[in-house]
């Protein structure tokens, strides 16, 4: 989708605000919104597509308004609703709706560093032919989904040169709908800096993206 | 980690917890935890377990460290341009936010700069959770379209025939650069190099330099 989340290369955003000493949690309860998301992630009710998906979707001034953290809260509510875990009425609530059944936690203490250290791979070992060889110039597409894409607007139309083939990843814009993983290989494309901004930026300048097979065309 | 000595736009210190009201959001969290530990959906100990990991355990003294490595182990520093996510696995760091790692190497040519203009990707095993400001707006904006600005902005001004490559986090390919070792250096033991490595050099904002003349190591 064309939201305000895809940002780069927007003017009048403001100055940098930067803070020394910056603590790693501003106030306990981003801490403890942070703790409550990678929690209920051992769920397996969604997945890292979907989550940033939800966040998307918060209308662009409330995007723009609130902060990082706020954001999270409100993806974590809405796919623990949508995803059946909670109600919207226990939610608001704070409490248990009554004879709702009691689970056991997906995540203890216990199992935390191993989860954290494991991860979650989107990487696929599966064959999944490569239609772009390292040195290629290709095009990204001029496409506008209106679902979840990894595609910013600022790259679409523009040719760039294909630096790397990371393997075959999932596919976040089926994957954030539940509509598979689509595996399909990934690719560090390089474009160059007057390719997309024009004769105002550097003739040394570059930006690499990382682009999905769906995304690019030849050239 | 060092407190970085560069002058910095907009700067302003955090000042610790004064705020005695809770907030909503405070009430909105503290409401919402309750309901999952009640439902039987979360565990606190696991919750505070995460927070304290996240607070204590995993930061940019890991990512300091691989970078100290590199720098006086020609062999490690190969292995980690070659296959990052093994190299830096070596040191123990895997996981959430670092599956995929691709390490970038600064010169006297080359400067790099890492962002996710989409949201906020950022390697966590090696620097931890990213900062207010690489999050936000103006920066998630301004690095693809006018990284020299933005460098300026953190006090680095880059000669021209400097060729700077940005890399926007649009997968879950993960990005740490690996600064140029400071001269001056040729003496330093691996654990005093990797306390001159900053968060901000990882992510492309400065360069490492030696101490003021004077400073304690």
């Amino acid at each position: 989708m064309n939201g305000v989340h895809d940002m780069g290369g927007m003017h009048g955003m403001g100055p940098i605000q930067y803070e020394r000493n910056e603590p790693v949690f501003h106030e306990p309860w981003e801490g403890r919104i942070f703790a409550l998301n990678r929690a209920m992630s051992a769920w397996r009710k969604w997945n890292i597509d979907a989550f940033r998906h939800t966040a998307e979707l918060i209308p662009a001034p409330e995007y723009l308004r609130i902060s990082y953290y706020e954001r999270w809260l409100h993806s974590l509510v809405e796919l623990m609703i949508k995803s059946g875990l909670v109600t919207r009425a226990e939610v608001e609530n704070g409490k248990p709706a009554s004879g709702s059944p009691r689970a056991t936690p997906a995540l203890t203490a216990g199992a935390v560093p191993g989860m954290l250290a494991k991860g979650k791979p989107a990487s696929r070992d599966i064959q999944a032919v490569a239609h772009f060889n390292v040195g290629q110039t290709v095009r990204a597409r001029n496409i506008h989904p209106i679902g979840h894409t990894r595609l910013p607007r600022y790259v679409r139309g523009k040719l760039g040169t294909i630096h790397r083939d990371h393997g075959v990843h999932v596919f976040p814009d089926t994957n954030a709908d539940f509509l598979g993983e689509n595996p399909q290989h990934l690719y560090s494309v390089r474009f160059a800096a007057r390719e997309l901004w024009g004769e105002q930026a550097s003739g040394h300048d570059a930006v690499y993206l990382d682009m999905w097979e769906d995304y690019l065309e030849r050239a | 980690m060092k407190a970085d000595t560069h002058d910095l736009p907009q700067e302003k210190e955090h000042v610790h917890g004064h705020q005695t009201v809770p907030s909503d959001l405070a009430l909105r969290v503290k409401a919402l935890e309750s309901l999952l530990v009640e439902k039987g959906l979360v565990d606190l100990a696991a919750l505070d377990a995460l927070i304290d990991t996240y607070e204590h355990k995993i930061g940019p003294r890991n990512g300091a460290r691989v970078v100290a490595r590199a720098w006086i182990d020609p062999a490690y520093k190969e292995r980690l341009l070659t296959d990052a996510s093994a190299a830096i696995g070596e040191l123990g760091y895997t996981g959430a936010q670092g599956e995929h790692m691709i390490v970038v190497e600064n010169g006297p040519k080359v400067h790099n700069l890492v962002v996710c203009t989409l949201c906020s990707c950022y390697p966590w095993p090696v620097l931890g959770l990213p900062p207010v400001w690489y999050k936000s707006a103006p920066y998630r904006s301004r690095a693809v379209i006018d990284p020299r600005g933005v460098l300026r902005e953190f006090g680095l001004e880059l000669p021209e025939h400097v060729e700077i490559r940005v890399w926007d986090s649009t997968a879950e390919v993960r990005y740490l650069v690996l600064p140029e070792r400071p001269a001056g250096s040729e003496k330093l033991s691996e654990e005093e190099l990797a306390g001159l490595v900053t968060r901000d050099a990882m992510i492309g904002v400065a360069k490492v330099n030696l101490p003021q003349p004077g400073a304690n190591l």
